[in-house]
């Protein structure tokens, strides 16, 4: 790929791409950012000093929103733009509509932003922006999935590269769970209401929350993987017929498994037991993911000792791989019993989040970034090894103590005495929990740490490099 | 197994159309099955004997336990385990929730469940809790919402926030609707909220 290219000869539109790069560590440094507060109100609740838009309440589902939305969101805009472009030796269709779905989904960010800390929300979780900023999502997702299929409608390349079935999957299923679990009546312009009440609501959103997990933060992150894994390693995927069968039955099977965020509540047993059946048949095309990862590396291993962006791709894969294992463990109901409702599903949560989307889109983006600006390095490879240390021993720190917290509280809250009387108020386990809060929030302050030295890396080479357009390459590949 | 690697697929991996059907005939399964029954099956439709629409002043109570985010650390879902009955009553049932526009089960105990802890404790607690949790509870790590006690009710949003939840199926009359503005004139969200707490879960009582 000559960097270079002849006047006139076809280019990439990277313009999006480039943005979205850069914006997805501007969220990032900002969501993590909240969560480091919102960790340590936690541990010390006076921090928000009477403060309304300070306290714990509001600023959670800020945060929730800026890492899964706002860094998460662009950097799949970013990777999705690229690859799509990339895989099929075509530049992006219709490249101002392009634009358009990074300013929009700025425009979304900034909005949640300031509406989320005055209180303005639909009260369901992962989806509280009002209706309003619901609607804008939702022409944005549009446009968004326009500029996609259009860039895989106009491919050079026969075949559609498997990172943008993911992609795809991705990008239609999110319309779907956003335009349903977004029903609501508006009273005011900041104010409305569910259309679904009780158990009905609470199954749309947990199908839709649940899917968040598995198409925003799993399929989308899957596209990336099947991408910059192979490209990175130099290796080609390990198994064409894997990626087939996983592809189909990942999106397939994730769709049934939201139930198992309602066991023993009021939702009806039948749906209950649909939920966790289908959530443990999830353990399977999951592994078929992680498998086909990491397998890419076979023949290669070596290089992860040298190369520090292989080491986030590959160590994501890894927590990926223990997330998607314990996810379908935690909903077994006798399991759920213990650790709903405990910071264990915090621990789980984080286990996914930080060590999966987090690691990977690192990885990806430190691939990225230099190509987008000249370059074919990070400015500093060191500070890349450094954030990958750092980041993995603050998410160690992270998941060990919320785990250990979560299995305490659920058994200081089950605890029964002889004569049949609890063992603990619910008071004695806030209490019990406070020294893993405080290890919490170290984890968290190194994993954020670890976002930083990415944010000056980028900056440096961002500086030091320049936006240079890239030829498409006349020879199409063959596939 | 066959030699040649999914032949079947290449159709469908050339085909952008075929992808974007396909994919979107595999995700619409799921939630087909799981949620559509549910609008039809009585034991979740049916309100709970005992079950009343919100007043407006325990709406607007709701209103600002939303505002709060006051759902990140409290679940209202009490469940059928034998510690979790003897730490916060009979458990919740289905019936007792169909006037909740949105749902408040919540997913976190970082404080206890709420469901039942309408008729717990007085009002005067209640009030005293709020403005300064630590006050009652020296360990507990909830925020103080001191705030709310100064601030009064948005009485002119109770209309038009009845009617829209009315259009989703909350039966209140025109007349309450009409009369709700005056019924929490005045009143501060302190006094709102502790009345939604108090309300909660007592239809089953």
């Amino acid at each position: 790929m000559g960097k270079e290219a002849a006047a006139g000869a076809p280019r990439y539109t990277d313009t999006a791409v480039r943005w979205f790069a850069l914006a997805a560590v501007l969220w990032g440094v900002v969501g993590m950012l909240v969560g480091v507060f919102i960790a340590a109100e936690l541990t010390w609740p006076d921090l928000s000093m009477g403060i309304p838009w300070l306290s714990y309440g509001r600023l959670r589902p800020l945060h929730t929103n800026a890492v899964i939305f706002a860094f998460g969101g662009c950097v799949l805009f970013a990777t999705s733009y690229h690859v799509a472009q990339r895989t099929g030796q075509t530049a992006l269709f219709c490249p101002k509509l392009a634009l358009f779905t990074f300013w929009g989904w700025q425009l979304v960010i900034v909005l949640a932003a300031i509406s989320l800390p005055l209180g303005y929300t639909t009260g369901k979780e992962y989806a509280e922006l009002e209706w309003p900023i619901d609607l804008l999502i939702a022409v944005v997702w549009v446009a968004y999935a326009v500029v996609f299929f259009g860039t895989i409608g106009r491919r050079k390349v026969r075949h559609i590269y498997v990172a943008n079935w993911f992609f795809g999957a991705f990008i239609l299923a999110v319309a779907l769970l956003h335009i349903v679990n977004s029903a609501e009546i508006p009273a005011s312009w900041t104010k409305s209401y569910s259309a679904y009440a009780g158990v009905q609501d609470a199954m749309v959103q947990w199908w839709y929350g649940h899917n968040a997990v598995g198409f925003f933060l799993t399929a989308g992150f899957l596209g990336i993987m099947y991408y910059y894994i192979p490209k990175q390693a130099e290796r080609p995927v390990y198994s064409y017929r894997l990626s087939i069968v996983h592809f189909w039955a990942l999106i397939f099977t994730y769709m049934w498994a939201g139930p198992h965020h309602l066991h023993y509540t009021a939702l009806p047993d039948w749906a209950q037991s649909i939920g966790m059946v289908f959530s443990l048949v999830l353990l399977a095309p999951s592994w078929g993911g992680m498998i086909n990862g990491v397998m890419t590396l076979s023949g290669a291993w070596h290089k992860l000792r040298d190369d520090p962006i292989l080491k986030f791709l590959i160590v994501a894969l890894s927590f990926y791989g223990m997330s998607t294992f314990e996810g379908p463990m935690m909903s077994i109901k006798t399991v759920n019993a213990l650790s709903h409702y405990t910071d264990w599903t915090v621990g789980h949560v984080h286990s996914g989040a930080l060590g999966w989307v987090g690691l990977i889109s690192m990885g990806a983006l430190y691939h990225l970034i230099p190509r987008m600006y000249g370059k074919t390095q990070m400015y500093s490879v060191r500070a890349i090894e450094l954030h990958f240390w750092v980041a993995t021993v603050g998410i160690v720190l992270y998941i060990a103590a919320m785990w250990i917290a979560g299995v305490m509280q659920g058994l200081m809250w089950r605890a029964v005495n002889p004569d049949g009387t609890l063992v603990y108020s619910f008071v004695e386990s806030v209490k019990a929990t406070f020294p893993f809060y405080v290890v919490r929030l170290a984890g968290g302050l190194l994993y954020l740490g670890g976002m930083l030295i990415m944010a000056w890396n980028v900056v440096k080479t961002v500086r030091s490099g320049s936006a240079v357009p890239v030829a498409i390459p006349m020879v199409v590949a063959h596939a | 197994m066959a030699t040649t690697p999914a032949t079947g697929h290449a159709k469908i991996e050339t085909s952008n159309f075929l992808m974007i059907v396909l994919i979107l005939l595999t995700c619409v399964v799921g939630g087909l099955v799981e949620i559509v029954p549910l609008f039809f099956q009585r034991s979740t439709t049916q309100p709970a004997p005992g079950l009343k629409p919100y007043t407006p002043l325990q709406l607007a109570g709701r209103d600002i336990y939303l505002r709060e985010g006051c759902y990140n650390c409290h679940s209202q879902m009490i469940r059928p385990l034998q510690a979790e009955t003897l730490r916060y009553g009979h458990y919740s049932t289905a019936g007792e929730f169909v006037y909740d526009h949105p749902f408040q089960w919540g997913s976190k105990r970082t404080g206890p469940d709420l469901h039942r802890v309408g008729g717990k404790y007085s009002n005067e607690w209640h009030r005293l809790h709020l403005i300064n949790p630590r006050d009652l509870v020296p360990e507990s790590n909830m925020p103080a919402y001191a705030w709310l006690e100064g601030a009064t009710v948005d009485a002119d949003g109770l209309a038009p926030r009845m009617k829209a939840l009315r259009i989703v199926g909350v039966p209140y009359s025109d007349a309450e609707i009409a009369a709700a503005g005056t019924d929490v004139k005045g009143r501060s969200e302190l006094d709102a909220l502790v009345a939604y707490l108090q309300v909660l879960g007592t239809s089953l009582k």
